[in-house]
Parts: structure tokens; sequence; C-alpha cells
């Protein structure tokens, strides 16, 4: 067997490769649902109308989609210049626990409409900064981010827990750990009444828009790709390889550290250690399903959100552990990793 | 402060580290041995989470908890399988698949086990290894009660850090490992075939990662639960670094980092009211990144660590 890397890449190869790998999961899917006893085909209409079936499910999967493209927006972004931020659930709970504190406290009295842009750029730089300081650690002594990064999300999750247990702590929650709320005025707008759709939305959508512009029309977007595809040449061509790297960890851990900003002041209104059910992970896939392109990002998280919510409702119906969808999510990324390699690559005997 | 000292020398202290650091000395020696042929193995943790599930669900379905190891092992060699597949065949990213490992046996661990054990107001129980006190051994005063009276798995991750020692450092076939993770092209050139080589030391290593996961529900705990694992898997990967890619060090350092695990639980009871106890259970990770931090300078990474192999390429 030989492997030899494609000259052209035909265009049904390009399309077709990646719509296979998400149905050779879903029939993977399949087989561990008809193990379950319950019928395959029925349980997978479930989930479509649990996904789509209704306006309000509609809303709920948008509402889903929000989280998972800012968190696949940061993986992309750093896994394109090859920083493996693998903390972007960290990050994520970071950015909401700056908000909840400065929220709450809301130091001067700022009107809403200065008080929630103010309160998303908190939420970015603290995960701007949680993820610094991985990038850094790599560009001084070398450390392994991928490492690092996962062993921070532990820590950021035992300090979420401190917080919300001591000063944080929300003393009319009837005892659930829970944060203080943030004001009524710091909360963002509902964009369809009676549904949790927000105008974080809008947010997550523009900073796809944003990080296609900066990927397709600066300098800086050229040279971390550089970085990812080739640091030695990219540093003899006199590209400034730290720097850059270090400015690809800024936009990374912003992104996820907003995701966790709107998931507060979208949905939850305060921090708990039930705010993310693993969103920064799943952002892995949703960046890889997508094939790292920020555009993609948006499909590929709204693909991931309807399996989630779906799931969720055939659950309900069909008493099929939910955990389905984590399975079929991660299951397709396993199967678009080689699906990305057969476009690239042909295999001969 | 002599409180803290007492506590250093007690038997109970000593024999909590050895419990605790068994799953991270199958999980070091079982990333190290990937790792020492060229191929990090992200995938532990979701390999240690089905190991869990896969060997306690063994044993509550009637097997013996030697057969629960075994299949432990198996599922995590067929995990091995997958992820040398993937990225030494292919040539993949080695950070991506394993992370793709890790989330899909994660999350398939949870889904078969709740396929297997509907919700309930307690979760189920099996019994687990008991210790097993060595004869004549087990009498030493402090080692005898500490390090001679372990459950089996225990002596068997120790005897397997040995025998990992001598075949990495005193065999043929060890040195054909090594090979392969400094150079592949090398290797080739002697004769060996790389890629085989690369298989199977994944393959095997991600066996005994499974085996850790299983002595998590089949001797430390006795039920399994998801998220039991806690980033165990990450621990072991910082271990490795921490370990210089050597089987006997890793050993000392899954012991150490179990000693300072051990030694802040009993720091939490003594002092619990007045520190968060969150700041007890940050420390383990907080001292992993540190490790990871102090070492990085020191030593010398298997030189095509992460680089996929492709005969005939450059």
């Amino acid at each position: 067997m030989r492997i030899e890397r494609r000259e052209t890449r035909p265009a049904w190869l390009v399309i077709g490769a990646p719509v296979s790998a998400v149905l050779v999961a879903l029939m993977a899917a399949g087989l561990l649902v008809g193990l379950s006893g319950a019928p395959v085909f029925e349980a997978f209409g479930r989930m479509a109308v649990g996904a789509f079936g209704s306006k309000l499910a509609i809303t709920e999967t948008l509402t889903r989609a929000v989280p998972l493209i800012l968190t696949g927006l940061a993986a992309a972004v750093a896994f394109r210049a090859q920083v493996w931020n693998i903390g972007a659930e960290g990050q994520l709970y970071a950015g909401a626990l700056a908000v909840a504190a400065l929220g709450a406290a809301n130091p001067f009295g700022a009107p809403a409409y200065l008080l929630i842009p103010m309160l998303l750029v908190a939420g970015a730089v603290a995960g701007m900064i949680l993820l610094i300081v991985p990038v850094a650690l790599r560009l001084r002594f070398g450390v392994d981010e991928v490492v690092t990064t996962l062993l921070m999300n532990f820590i950021v999750l035992l300090f979420v827990s401190l917080a919300i247990e001591g000063f944080l702590r929300d003393p009319l929650a009837f005892g659930w750990p829970q944060s203080v709320p943030v004001p009524p005025e710091a909360r963002l707008e509902k964009l369809v009444t009676q549904s949790r759709l927000h105008t974080g939305l809008i947010v997550a959508v523009g900073a796809a828009l944003v990080v296609f512009a900066i990927n397709r029309f600066t300098v800086f977007g050229l040279q971390s790709r550089a970085a990812g595809l080739q640091a030695d040449a990219a540093r003899f061509a006199g590209a400034p390889i730290s720097l850059t790297l270090l400015k690809v960890a800024c936009l990374s851990g912003g992104l996820a550290g907003l995701a966790g900003a709107v998931e507060v002041l979208g949905v939850k209104g305060h921090v708990s250690t039930a705010l993310s059910p693993g969103f920064g992970y799943t952002g892995i896939v949703v960046a890889m399903l997508a094939a790292l392109s920020p555009i993609g990002v948006i499909f590929a998280g709204l693909f991931v959100a309807a399996m989630f919510v779906g799931a969720d409702g055939m659950s309900r119906a069909m008493g099929v552990p939910s955990f389905i969808a984590d399975v079929t999510v991660s299951l397709a990324l396993l199967t678009m990793l080689i699906a990305l390699f057969l476009t690239q690559f042909r295999i001969r005997r | 402060m002599s409180d803290l000292w007492d506590i250093l020398m007690t038997v109970g202290l000593w024999s909590s580290v050895l419990r605790i650091a068994t799953p991270l000395i199958f999980g070091t020696l079982g990333a190290l041995l990937c790792e020492r042929a060229g191929v990090l193995n992200l995938g532990i943790e979701g390999i240690m989470t089905f190991g869990a599930m896969a060997g306690w669900l063994t044993v509550f379905n009637g097997g013996d908890l030697w057969t629960g190891m075994a299949m432990a092992a198996l599922s995590g060699a067929i995990f091995g399988l997958l992820h040398a597949g993937m990225t030494v065949t292919l040539g993949l990213s080695q950070h991506v698949t394993g992370l793709g490992i890790t989330l899909f046996g994660s999350s398939l661990s949870y889904y078969l086990f709740r396929l297997a054990v509907p919700v309930q107001g307690t979760p189920p129980t099996i019994e687990p290894f008991a210790p097993y006190p060595i004869p004549w051994l087990s009498d030493l005063p402090f080692l005898g009660p500490t390090l001679f009276s372990q459950t089996p798995p225990t002596y068997l991750a120790i005897g397997l850090a040995l025998t990992l020692a001598y075949l990495l450092a005193r065999t043929p076939l060890g040195l054909a490992v090594r090979m392969t993770g400094e150079n592949p092209h090398a290797a080739e050139a002697q004769g060996l075939d790389p890629i085989r080589i690369r298989i199977a030391a994944v393959v095997v290593g991600s066996a005994l990662m499974g085996m850790g996961g299983a002595y998590l529900t089949l001797a430390a705990f006795n039920s399994f639960f998801p998220t039991m694992v806690q980033g165990r898997g990450w621990v072991c990967i910082a271990l490795v670094v921490f370990s210089a890619w050597r089987p006997s060090r890793a050993l000392l350092g899954a012991i150490l980092f179990a000693l300072f695990d051990a030694y802040q639980l009993r720091l939490q009871t003594i002092f619990g009211k007045a520190v968060p106890y969150q700041l007890f259970l940050m420390l383990p990770y907080v001292l992993s990144i540190v490790a990871l931090v102090a070492m990085s300078r020191r030593v010398r990474v298997p030189q095509a660590l992460m680089k996929p192999y492709r005969r005939g390429e450059r």
C-alpha cells in the first residue's frame, strides 16, 4: 500500500468527502441506537423533529449553536496556526466568571448600551489571559500547550466552584451553588419572544465573519497560516512567529471567553458549574467538521447543536440515552479527519 | 508543623499513595511506550474511561475480576488500533486524532453504560479486588502494611514498570522501539519496519491505559460513573515528560504525584475550615504544570515524536 499526495482535488471529492464522513458517523450511530432496541428510523425522525419540528425547537437549536460557533471559531483560529488550544472550556468559564463578577458589581453604574459591550470585552479578555499563559510557556520553555491547556480546564472549573460557593455566592439561590445574577439591564435581548434565543446569535455569526475577514484580508491572517504550515519557512521569510502565535492566542482565547460571556448574559444570567456541558471540547469537533473554515463553523455549529437538541428530545420520547449525540459528533470528528485525508492523498496498491 | 510531618510518616498515607499511584503507573507506562515509538496518544483519557467501563461491566455481568482487567486491556488495544491506523498508517494529526478518540471513547462508554445499567437511585456496585498481603514480606515493619499489602493489580503495575524498563533499555526489541521513535529512516535502513513497530507500540500502550482505567472501577472504587477518570489521563501525559521517557522514573513520578495527592487529602481534613477545599483539589493539576515547566529544559524528547513516517518521503 502506498500513499500519494494528490496533485489536483476534484470538486466532487472536496464536497463529497465531508458529506460522506457525516453520513458514516450517522450510520454508526444508527447501529448504536439499534443496540438499545429502539426502532432506528423512528429515532432519527424524532431527532429531526426535536431539533427542527417546531418554532420552539428551532430557537432552541439556534440558542445551542451560539456557544458552539464561538468555541468552534476559537479552535479553528488556533488550530490553523498549529496552536493546540484544548482549553476553550476553561477559557469559556473564565469569561463567564469575569462577566458575572463585573456585571453584578456594575462598577460605573453604566447604562445597558455601554454595560453589555463592556462585559463582553471583559469576558473575552479573561479568556485571552488564560490562553496567553500556556502559549507563552510553549514559546519560552517549549512546554506542549496541549497538556497545559487541558490541565488548566480543571483548575478553572475548580476556581469557578470556589467562587460560586464563596465570594460570588448567590444567597437567594436556595443553597444551589451559583453566582449572584447579573442585573437585568446587562441581559442580552431576546430575538424571538417566548424563547431563549438571544442576540448572542448575531455576535456569534458576526465573529465568524470577522475571523473570515482577518484570515482573508490581513497580513496577520497570512502569517498565522504560515506559522501553522511551515514555521521554519515562515521565520526564514521574516515573519515574527512568536508575536503571531501570541496574537493567535489572544484571538482564540478571546473567542472562547466571549462564548462564556454570551452564555451568561444571553441564557443563564449567572454562572454555575453546569453552565457548559463541554462546549469547549465540542468546539474542537465543530472546527474540524468545518475543516477550520470560519464560515463553515457556522454550519458545523448548527449541525452539532441540532444533534444535541434533537437527541435530547429523542431521548425523552424513546428512552435512548442522550449520550448518543456525543457519540455521533465525536465519531463524525474521526470520520471527517479521514475524509479530509482522502481529499489530499490517494491510496495506491 | 510537627503534625504535618507526622502525617507523612503514617502507614495509612503511604498505603493510599500506592492506591492512587496504580492507575497513573499503568497510564503513564502506556503513554510512554507510545511516545518512545514516536506517537503521542492523547486518546488516553477516553481509553481509560472506556477501560473503566468495560472492566466494570464485565464483572457486573458475572465475569471474574481478572477477566474484567483483560476486557479493559482488549478494549484499550482496539482503540489503540484505531489510533495507530489513523496516525501511523495514514499519518494524520496525532493531536486531533487523539482528542477525537478521547471524546469518542468517553461518550461511547457513557452511552453503553446507560444502555446496560438504566438510571437507578444508587449506582450498582461490584465486589472489588481485595488487598493481597504477600506472605512474609507483609510482616516487615512499615513496608509490610504499605508496599506489600496492596491489591494484585498494584503489584502488576510495579512489575510492568520494571519489565518495561528492562525491555526498553536492554533488549533488541526495546532498541527497535526507541530507534523508531528517534529516527524511523535509520530503523528502516536496519531492516526494521517502523510502521509495524509503531502500530504494535500504540496497541500495547493503549491496552495498558485501558487497564489503568479498569483499576479505578475494579479496585479503587466499586462502581462506574461518568467523568470518574477526571483528567488522570492528562496527568499521565504530563508524567511522561516528567519521567524523561524512562519507565523507572515514570514509576517514581507517579508515586511522587500520588504522595502529593494523598497528602493534600489529609491537609484538607486539617485546614478544611479555613481554606476552601477547591484550592487543595487544584494542587495536583498545578503541580503537573509546574513539573512540565521545570523538566522541559532538561529532558530530551524522542526526536521523531509526532512526526508521521511515510515510506520514501523525507
